[in-house]
């Protein structure tokens, strides 16, 4: 038969001479070796303390973006509610009242916007969707809980925070995210 | 005043009995810990670190785990024998410390306090003794069990211990014949004013190394409780403290033994290149008693080493071994012991 490989080897089967049948010596090899591996470096990151580096285009929880007055960019047209493959996300529209023009950019905006993180399978086809810019996926994922329904994020725990008033917050949210004006 | 004399007496030796049961207990704690910590680092892992700065709470919590798991009776066991089992791998492992010299005489409110709760003359024998009766606590709570997993592991430490038992107790009369005597406190007194034991008995040392692994139910020689063919062998039915009982006195076992391979071959309180009888008795009690417990900590570090490099020795590899290895070798050993004896004191 043809090995598949190169790494094939013959097993020596010729019987053990006096010293492999005393066993001490490969015993010490063996003790060297498990030995050595104290000063070899541990693989492990200590998760909670340390996290693994995210990529730019790592695809983790949603944002609801705003634009640079800190108007909310969503206008509720549920282009990524269609776009959606595992049909999380839900929302409804409102129109915008006078006076409301700092909170929404445009007329329409979403009233209720919900993503269920258990149904998400973080595809980003409704970042991909959006015309408005107004949703993208963050470098962070959807920490663990206890019951379900914490599991539905509302638009209040997605939507980023207002680059006006709390720049810091905003920078922190925005990451490396690279910014396209519409 | 005979009768105040003893009550001081009684009191001193309780004291210490406490402080070295305290202290082995402890020990025993935290060489769980140091296993799994070997373990991991061994096996290029972090090991425990939650509990605790650095995980060392680890042991107290694994304590109080054992301690609120349901404790399960089986229904068709012999519920008195079941109990009997762990309490007797207990005891015994703990009646071994007695006879070990701790460290030299400390001066302590005006008497000379000897660091050793018993030196009697058959010291070496007494821990041999003891030792064995350890298999009892094993193959009484396996039989008890009713369990045939519990029953086979039981059937195989008492096979185990008979086969090295032998020849440990040869090579250990080598030793004897080199030291002349069975106290533990001789030896020790002996090797502090000549060379250190393992110098003369390089072989001997080996053969009881290889013997006290067994005696200790430690990989290679683990098959008592082998977990993958016997789902934990001897203890696969016990639970709760119970359980923790029989896991600790293997931790106490291999502390025991420990001391005794220190004591026997590596001068025990010993402390090379130093000479006891220049410097203060208190500092000399407290060098001995820390040089004792760094050879014994290096040889657990041995213990766990070996544990996660070797493999388990197959039943009928371990009997071979035992039987026709390591028995005609320590005969070896003594043969030619007594002959140079013979030889130089002629």
């Amino acid at each position: 038969m043809q090995a598949l490989t190169n790494k094939a080897q013959q097993v020596d089967r010729r019987p053990m001479n006096l010293l492999e049948r005393m066993y001490l010596p490969t015993i010490i090899k063996g003790m060297a070796i498990t030995f050595s591996h104290i000063f070899k470096k541990k693989p492990t990151i200590n998760y909670p303390e340390k996290t693994r580096p995210f990529s730019p285009v790592f695809r983790g929880l949603h944002i609801l973006n705003r634009d640079e007055e800190g108007r909310e960019n969503c206008t509720a047209c549920g282009l990524c509610a269609v776009a959606c493959p595992a049909e999380a996300i839900t929302m409804e529209a409102a129109e915008r009242k006078d006076g409301e023009e700092n909170l929404y950019k445009e007329e329409k905006y979403a009233a209720k916007y919900e993503i269920n993180m258990l149904r998400c399978i973080f595809c980003g086809l409704c970042e991909e969707a959006c015309p408005k810019d107004a949703i993208y996926l963050s470098e962070t994922f959807a920490p663990a809980d206890y019951q379900r329904k914490q599991f539905i994020y509302k638009k209040e725990e997605m939507l980023i925070p207002h680059p006006i008033n709390e720049p810091e917050a905003y920078a922190k949210a925005r990451g490396n995210k690279v910014v396209t004006s519409q | 005043m005979l009768l105040a004399l003893d009550f001081a007496l009684i009191l001193e030796k309780l004291v210490l009995i406490l402080i070295v049961v305290m202290a082995s207990l402890g020990i025993a704690m935290y060489t769980t810990f140091a296993e799994r910590k070997v373990a991991a680092i061994l096996q290029d892992r972090r090991g425990p670190n939650r509990a605790g700065p650095f995980g060392l709470l680890q042991p107290l919590a694994d304590g109080l785990k054992l301690f609120f798991k349901e404790e399960i009776i089986p229904n068709l066991s012999n519920k008195f024998l079941f109990i009997l089992g762990p309490s007797l791998a207990m005891m015994t492992a703990m009646m071994t410390s007695a006879v070990i010299p701790w460290g030299d005489k400390v001066h302590l409110f005006g008497r000379d306090i000897a660091l050793q709760i018993a030196n009697i003359d058959v010291g070496i024998l007494f821990v041999f003794g003891v030792v064995s009766m350890g298999v009892y606590g094993i193959m009484i709570g396996s039989w008890a069990s009713n369990n045939k997993y519990s029953l086979m592991g039981g059937l195989r430490a008492a096979s185990q211990i008979i086969s090295y038992e032998l020849a440990m107790g040869i090579s250990l009369i080598a030793l004897i014949m080199v030291t002349g005597n069975l106290g533990l406190k001789e030896m020790v007194v002996q090797q502090q004013n000549g060379w250190w034991n393992i110098a003369k008995q390089p072989l001997g040392f080996l053969i009881f190394l290889v013997c006290s692994f067994a005696e200790c139910n430690r990989t290679p020689f683990d098959l008592p409780e082998a977990e993958n063919e016997l789902i934990g062998g001897y203890h696969t039915e016990y639970s709760s403290m119970k359980l923790g009982f029989y896991l600790f006195a293997e931790y106490i076992n291999m502390f025991v033994s420990s001391v005794i391979m220190a004591t026997l071959f590596f001068g025990g309180y010993d402390c090379p290149f130093v000479d006891e009888s220049a410097i203060s008795q208190g500092w000399a009690a407290i060098l001995g008693v820390s040089v004792l417990m760094a050879k014994v900590v290096a040889f657990l570090f041995f213990f766990m080493w070996v544990r996660w490099t070797i493999p388990r020795f197959r039943y009928d590899q371990l009997m071979r071994l035992g039987w026709k290895i390591l028995i005609p070798l320590a005969l070896f050993n003594m043969l030619v012991t007594g002959a140079v004896i013979l030889y130089f004191n002629k």
